[in-house]
């Protein structure tokens, strides 16, 4: 087994797993706090489909968990909002 | 009186002649908002406009737009007076903007001149290599589905009956008048039949024995991720104008840009004639991706979601029909408004209870009449 990171700590994938998937078979169901209402949210269609799943991966948001291969040493964090607070004006 | 199509013209139509006292039934081949409607951005544009009928159809719509704001709930449809921001890349491009807007002025468009500096001020993240632009303060933004659906559903309050799923085949007459159309589901009476079919108005015109020229023109539409309100205004370059104007056949794409209030950011604008094909071309996206950037470098690494492709109903003076057809008494027509139906539809939906009821039209119809394009039909 492999392992990227999630919020600091280690999560362990197959090889060809997802984000999402390793993220779900770890016990960890939720990985982004929406913008409006704060509330949260983890895979719902699984198929690359409905944008829920989003996450932020070695630094870039909106990554769909759910598509996203999981590669050894990545850095996977909560997303919270937009995830580009960076740019309000 | 029976209206052919549930797009945003169709909905228009019948809630303004069920308000007139008709007694009206739309028939939908598809579903409300299945064409043109549900595949644009939802702009009720004035700025794009210059002065002429259709800007005068364009101004009695945001009228009408604002009271049905007030009517129906503009929080139901997402009405939205967000401005549109027009910009020019070089001190010629600003010049000629800057006349255009001057002349539209007098036509009773409003709008404030900005130089490099003013343009800053309202869009702050646009590319500093501007000139300067023009501000519209009455531009405006709805969802488009969501208006269809409410105004139909305000027609039906009215009397109104709505049927989807129901393709008309032709026409039923006595004595050279329409007493009714065939349809898949059968006979449906009438005394008037409105052709609000957009895209495939020409067809449906043929096959009630009034053909008028309605041919596609393919756009497509790209959404970003949901950003902070980076882009305030709807923004566009100054060469969309002379691009929706255009008669060429080939591809003319001009940056047309907006943030929406869901957070999405909306990039466009490309014109093709390629008849009713409607798959996705990359090399295009790319391009309107590319144009994006150099007008607001911070989307550079933004991702899109989806893309999506529809097809403006144009005829070939650009400006759309809407009348009585003098060959087939009874029939009337109300489509080939291009790229600018929403922001045209409730005009054109007065206008046309107006021609049936014989009340005293707002709007001059003489430049809409499709006497203009009979002989032009195929």
């Amino acid at each position: 087994m492999t392992a990227f990171s999630f919020d600091g700590r280690p999560v362990d994938f197959a090889e060809g797993q997802t984000v999402g998937a390793a993220l779900v078979n770890a016990g960890i169901y939720s990985w982004r706090v929406t913008r409006r209402h704060g509330t949260r949210r983890g895979l719902f269609c699984g198929i690359g489909v409905c944008y829920d799943c989003l996450v932020r991966v070695d630094g870039v948001p909106n990554q769909r968990a759910c598509q996203v291969a999981a590669t050894d040493g990545m850095t996977v964090t909560t997303q919270t909002g937009t995830g580009h607070d960076d740019f309000a004006c | 009186m029976v209206v052919v199509g549930a797009g945003i013209v169709g909905a228009a139509c019948a809630f303004y002649a069920s308000r007139a006292g008709l007694d009206v039934t739309v028939l939908e081949r598809g579903a409300v908002a299945a064409g043109t409607t549900g595949a644009g951005e939802g702009n009720l544009l004035l700025s794009d406009k210059a002065a002429g009928p259709e800007l005068d159809l364009a101004l009695r719509s945001a009228a009408l737009w604002n009271v049905l704001s007030d009517e129906l709930g503009g929080e139901a449809f997402e009405l939205e007076r967000k401005g549109g921001v027009v910009v020019a890349g070089s001190a010629e491009g600003l010049a000629a903007l800057h006349a255009f807007a001057a002349e539209q002025r007098a036509a009773g468009v409003a709008s404030i001149p900005l130089d490099a500096g003013q343009l800053r001020d309202a869009e702050p993240h646009l590319s500093p290599a501007l000139a300067g632009g023009a501000f519209y303060p009455g531009d405006m933004q709805v969802q488009p589905a969501l208006a269809a659906a409410g105004l139909l559903a305000a027609a039906r309050a009215a009397g109104a009956e709505l049927r989807t799923g129901v393709e008309v085949l032709g026409s039923e007459l006595a004595s050279g008048r329409l007493t009714g159309v065939r349809t898949s589901a059968g006979l449906v009476p009438a005394d008037y039949v409105v052709n609000a079919a957009g895209t495939w108005g020409g067809e449906v015109s043929a096959r009630l024995g009034g053909a008028v020229p309605i041919l596609p023109r393919r756009g497509f539409v790209l959404v970003t991720e949901p950003l902070p309100r980076v882009i305030r205004h709807k923004v566009y370059s100054a060469d969309y104008v002379a691009n929706v104007a255009s008669d060429r056949a080939g591809l003319e794409l001009s940056p047309v840009i907006e943030g929406t209030r869901s957070g999405t950011v909306l990039i466009g604008a490309s014109r093709e004639r390629v008849g009713f094909d409607t798959t996705i071309s990359i090399p295009v996206v790319r391009q309107l991706a590319a144009q994006a950037v150099r007008l607001f470098p911070v989307l550079a690494g933004i991702c899109l979601m989806r893309v999506y492709a529809g097809l403006r109903p144009y005829c070939p003076d650009h400006l759309p029909v809407i009348g009585t057809d003098p060959r087939v008494p009874g029939l009337l027509h109300a489509c080939g408004h291009e790229g600018a139906g929403i922001g045209l539809a409730p005009a054109t939906g007065e206008l046309i209870a107006d021609l049936i009821t014989g009340r005293p039209a707002t709007v001059d119809p003489a430049p809409f009449d499709p006497v203009r394009l009979i002989g032009a039909a195929a």
